[in-house]
């Protein structure tokens, strides 16, 4: 009777933890069968891959410079757009916004995140291109023309609209995770320094932002991540173009984008492997990425959840 | 120089003013520096939700004058002629989604049932940590891995690699919202179970998980709702098709495919199916976000109600 009971539990827990080894498998999986193809390319181009400019199918001469390139540029502008928005947002919410405002802010907020990335990248087609084109772009190149960022032909796709797709996309997650760490700061820290005289905005920035500034930028991180391995929005509106200019009117290309538009298309062997290399690069980066990112959330409600264990429980 | 001795025999109301003045110099600075940041991150909450406004507002007002009957129930007309719609694209969607549930779905509960029952500390911390890496991989390497794991052997697209790189994107998410949910079940339950003889595997299906049934419908669809507008990972694993799919190994057309191919292509009439098709999508994953909300809250009453 003992010994059928013990069997069935045996069984069940080892079936369960085979299909946590599962998740294992696959991540192990995704990095053999990526290393595995692209090897051909690797071997081929070596190093001089990652700092090769040309990219030419026809003669099969590859090398991803100006979409590693484009891949940084967007992914950094956007974060230089969306973290203040983003957490000005976070901190609207949790410490002014009255509570219909709150509630139904976060809902909207929820909503934007659940929007497919091929949503945004329509809307961006139809709405933000044209408004780059004829207001945006102009006025940037009127006013701000002298730096290099901001010169060239206006054609309203480039590295700016993918930019700022981005920065729409990746303003959702910002503010969440800001959010969960503003609510994390203890109540007894803002109240001395409201008792101390100090205005709202001045126990923001003295107690809110320094005391949660590690997990912001925990969030920050995660959300160059996303911006990072975004495809599809990207694709749609930065023009494809293989080119590095400092100009962010310019077409680019992205690493993403570059495999979504051509793996179908690829022919030959060697140019397939490129690809994929590149989808290796992205792998590895968003692993780093997110290990940082996590490794400094978790820092952060590490040191939560121990303030909260020091406190007598029995009360 | 004015003297220390003279400081303090000047008259008394002149200083008690200059102090006042001074005193209101900086509350005024501090009061209106106060107001300019609550101006700004208010300016802040609105540059989010004006794009939100925007998309929704382009989506009811495009989306709708181009849905029609045709929409649902036609195949997508050859270039050139107008009318058609997208029901293979609507129907293959829907066949994915099934395909990514039967996939992710018992691996994610099977993984977090033993991470919440089972698991020592560090393998739970290697596999907690492997499904956040999950989660943060950009979608197309899953398209990749698809490609290089079915479409190569099987030399086709198909229905399947599809499904397959969905299923496996809602793993991580699935994992982490069971293991959360069954963790929230009081261990006194599962104590009672024990008690009553049964063994512990009888406890984790009756009690445990029954009791988080909610919670766990919930995470099932959260993550069907990240990948249901999912594209990247379709790409070159499903591919699309103009036309009906006559079986799961062959090439399948899905809603995301089939809007983004119609948004960048330079004809009027496909742009308006563009829109319908995204208004289609969004009602599709919002619905989905409904059902998971609905079960959360009932879950969170269900918790709520045994304290």
């Amino acid at each position: 009777m003992k010994s059928r009971k013990d069997g069935g539990d045996r069984l069940f827990q080892a079936a369960m933890m085979g299909f946590a080894l599962i998740i294992v498998l696959l991540i192990v999986g995704i990095i053999t069968e990526l290393t595995r193809s692209s090897m051909l390319s690797i071997k081929h181009f070596g190093f001089s891959f990652f700092t090769g400019m040309t990219w030419d199918p026809v003669f099969e001469n590859f090398g991803a410079l100006p979409f590693i390139y484009g891949t940084l540029v967007t992914s950094l502008v956007a974060l230089l757009i969306a973290v203040p928005i983003g957490v000005g947002t976070a901190i609207y919410l949790a410490e002014y916004a009255p509570p219909f405002l709150r509630k139904s802010m976060s809902l909207l907020v929820d909503l934007l995140a659940a929007i497919p990335s091929v949503v945004y990248g329509l809307w961006a087609i139809f709405e933000l291109v044209p408004l780059m084109r004829t207001n945006i772009q102009p006025f940037l190149g009127k006013y701000l023309g002298f730096l290099p960022f901001f010169q060239g032909p206006n054609y309203g796709v480039g590295m700016l609209a993918a930019s700022l797709v981005l920065a729409i996309m990746i303003v959702p997650f910002i503010i969440s995770i800001s959010r969960e760490v503003i609510m994390t700061v203890p109540h007894v820290y803002k109240e001395a320094a409201y008792a101390l005289g100090s205005t709202r905005w001045e126990a923001v920035r003295s107690i809110i932002l320094s005391y949660g500034k590690t997990g912001i930028l925990g969030g920050v991180i995660l959300a160059l991540g996303r911006a990072i391995g975004e495809t599809m929005a990207v694709t749609m509106i930065i023009g494809n173009n293989v080119t590095i200019s400092p100009s962010l009117f310019s077409p680019g290309y992205t690493l993403a984008s570059v495999i979504a538009n051509e793996f179908t298309e690829a022919t030959g062997n060697l140019y397939l492997s490129a690809l994929i290399e590149m989808g290796l690069v992205l792998f590895i980066v968003s692993i780093i990425v997110n290990m940082i990112a996590r490794m400094l959330i978790w820092s952060v409600t590490q040191k939560q959840s121990t303030g909260t264990t020091l406190k007598p429980r029995a009360l | 120089m004015v003297g220390y001795a003279e400081t303090i025999h000047r008259n008394d109301a002149q200083t008690a003013s200059a102090i006042k003045a001074a005193f209101e110099r900086t509350r005024s600075y501090r009061f209106w520096k106060d107001r300019i940041a609550v101006y700004f991150l208010f300016l802040c909450a609105v540059c989010v939700l004006a794009p939100l406004f925007s998309i929704l507002g382009d989506l009811l007002t495009q989306g709708f004058s181009a849905l029609n009957l045709d929409f649902f129930t036609k195949l997508p007309k050859p270039v050139g002629e107008s009318g058609g719609g997208m029901a293979n694209a609507i129907v293959g969607t829907l066949i994915l989604l099934g395909i990514a549930l039967t996939v992710g779905v018992p691996i994610g509960l099977g993984a977090g049932i033993y991470l919440s029952e089972y698991a020592g500390s560090r393998f739970a911390f290697v596999i907690r940590f492997l499904t956040d890496v999950m989660n943060g991989v950009p979608s197309i390497v899953y398209g990749i891995f698809a490609y290089t794991l079915f479409v190569v052997p099987m030399k086709s697209f198909s229905a399947w690699s599809g499904g397959a790189a969905l299923g496996i994107m809602m793993i991580p998410i699935v994992t982490r919202t069971t293991e959360q949910f069954l963790r929230m079940v009081p261990s006194t339950l599962r104590e009672a179970g024990l008690a009553l003889g049964a063994p512990r595997w009888r406890v984790t299906i009756d009690i445990v998980l029954s009791t988080a049934k909610g919670g766990i419908i919930t995470g099932v669809m959260v993550a069907l709702s990240r990948v249901a507008g999912e594209t990247a990972p379709l790409l070159f694993t499903a591919f699309g098709n103009r036309f009906w799919h006559s079986n799961l190994t062959e090439p399948i057309a899905a809603l995301p495919i089939q809007i983004f191919s119609y948004a960048i292509s330079p004809f009027e009439d496909w742009h308006r199916q563009a829109w319908a098709g995204a208004l289609v999508l969004i009602f599709i994953v919002f619905l989905i976000n409904l059902i998971a909300n609905y079960f959360v809250s009932r879950q969170s009453k269900m918790f709520a109600g045994r304290k």
